[in-house]
């Protein structure tokens, strides 16, 4: 047999730019992708301390229209998407008919009859493929808009300042989204992240992306690699999906039974009701270190000497300055202040069970 | 520092690691190759003083804040010290990797086995 292609990884309308910028570009989820730019606890603390601006035009993005759209998202999202409001946003999980976790999505209510569901960049063929397989008997349309739109996310406590500084009117605030021009530029900007901070994520035709992305930065805005967002979201606890998350663990395993409202009937709330009802027997925490160590995915978590669970996601938090993680453990040792060890490639680390999230602002 | 640089009296191992011999000891470290792969290092976990190395093995590991790397001896013998100021300062090994990020000193037990390593020029043309 005759081997197959090579794969092509695909560029964001910004790629040149993040050349430019010295960035370190690398393939992530089928896209070359820039990880850091002046490195990636600087660019951390920027986005902590005043405002960063994230290249996130990988990520898909899936549109519902029709007279029946909202029914469909009922059906295949675990929040109650009837009860979301035009303008609205809504963090959900795309479950299996056996709970299992196929990917965490935020949808946005664009008009009562059209809604935009963003996904991960490693998922969309596949949700955009589900989506379509469970739309028959609706009266809906499932599109892939993926190519319509470049993504960036502009995020910390001096992000919306930054931005509204530009736009043609107020912002809409957290968890919600509207159309805005910025710099005259059409936008949909939606009260969303990924870091723990306040800030904006701005949904744009892609040719829209560089002129947008050049006035941020000369407004101060640090460009911010796929590295810094990976250690931001994990001292926020926001779930990695294909970490945290994957296709064998349910959401109230991960924390998530706030997003799910089983009396929707989304597919999968039989089972996810079940775990509910009878108690999961893993539960995702985070930790921190105590000592010196990085957790890091795969490690083993201990309690008392025994085995109880794995580490999803670890790094040292640029922040707090010692190793962090998320990881499932079970039940008994998912209390917070429970004593840890993790088992960093054949040592002892300890640690303890923390509350999210892992980093706050402090008061 | 941020230009690449690879000084002539050193001696290479392909994995990125040098060596500076003095007499029947020598200094080991990493290259400006490899802290630049590793990006910005944030932990050195050395080994012990007293234990034993072997040319082409790993014996330490660093960390930067995406992953964890080996240390690849370039030569074999006992560790006589190691560089505890990277434990505060990992950071060292990024901004000097052939100075104060200097890791271990080691006293050989087989020196023939330099002429198994690189020499500047031949290090730089490999990684080319």
């Amino acid at each position: 047999m005759a081997a197959p292609p090579p794969q092509t990884l695909r560029r964001t309308p910004l790629y040149d730019r993040h050349v430019a910028a010295g960035a370190r570009i690398v393939p992530f989820a089928g896209w070359e992708m820039p990880i850091q730019y002046a490195g990636i606890r600087e660019e951390h603390r920027a986005v902590r301390e005043r405002f960063g601006i994230f290249d996130v035009s990988h990520m898909g993005q899936v549109e519902t229209s029709g007279p029946q759209a909202a029914a469909l998202l009922q059906r295949l999202l675990s929040n109650d998407v009837q009860a979301m409001k035009v303008g609205g946003a809504q963090y959900s999980v795309l479950c299996r008919e056996d709970g299992g976790v196929l990917d965490d999505l935020f949808s946005y209510r664009l008009q009562d009859e059209r809604f935009l569901t963003v996904t991960n960049a490693a998922n969309h063929d596949k949700d955009l493929g589900w989506f379509r397989r469970h739309a028959d008997g609706f009266d809906a349309e499932v599109t892939d808009a993926a190519p319509d739109y470049a993504m960036l996310a502009v995020q910390g406590p001096g992000a919306r300042e930054a931005v509204q500084a530009i736009a043609d009117q107020p912002l809409p605030p957290r968890f919600t989204t509207a159309r805005r021009h910025l710099r005259g530029l059409p936008v949909l900007v939606c009260g969303t992240g990924y870091t723990g901070e306040d800030g904006v994520e701005l949904l744009t035709d892609p040719d829209a992306a560089g002129p947008l992305w050049d006035e941020l930065v000369r407004r101060g805005a640090a460009p911010a690699g796929l590295a810094a967002r990976d250690t931001l979201r994990l001292e926020a606890c926001f779930h990695l999906y294909g970490n945290d998350l994957i296709e064998e663990r349910g959401p109230i395993e991960a924390g998530l039974g706030w997003c799910c409202k089983e009396d929707t009937g989304f597919i999968g709330s039989d089972a996810v009701r079940a775990v509910r009802t009878a108690g999961p027997r893993e539960k995702l925490v985070p930790f921190r270190l105590v000592g010196p160590g990085i957790p890091r995915q795969g490690n083993a978590i201990l309690a008392g000497g025994e085995t109880v669970g794995e580490v999803t996601s670890g790094t040292l938090s640029p922040m707090l300055e010692v190793g962090i993680g998320m990881g499932y453990v079970a039940p008994s040792a998912a209390a917070p202040g429970t004593e840890l060890e993790i088992d960093v490639r054949g040592r002892r680390r300890p640690a303890v069970v923390a509350e999210k999230p892992l980093y706050r602002r402090p008061a | 520092m941020a230009e690449a640089t690879y000084p002539e009296d050193l001696l290479y191992h392909p994995e990125h690691d040098w060596a500076r011999i003095d007499g029947d000891t020598a200094t080991f470290g990493v290259t400006w190759f490899a802290q630049d792969a590793l990006g910005e290092v944030v932990f050195f976990d050395p080994p012990e003083v007293g234990s034993s190395v072997s040319q082409g093995e790993p014996y330490a590991e660093v960390e930067s804040v995406k992953a964890v790397s080996d240390v690849i001896a370039p030569l074999s013998g006992e560790i006589v010290e190691v560089n505890t100021d990277l434990a505060d300062t990992p950071e060292a090994i990024n901004q000097d990797p052939y100075g104060a990020g200097w890791m271990v000193r080691v006293r050989l037990s087989d020196p023939g086995e330099r002429d198994e390593l690189l020499s500047q020029e031949a290090y730089t043309a490999a990684l080319s």
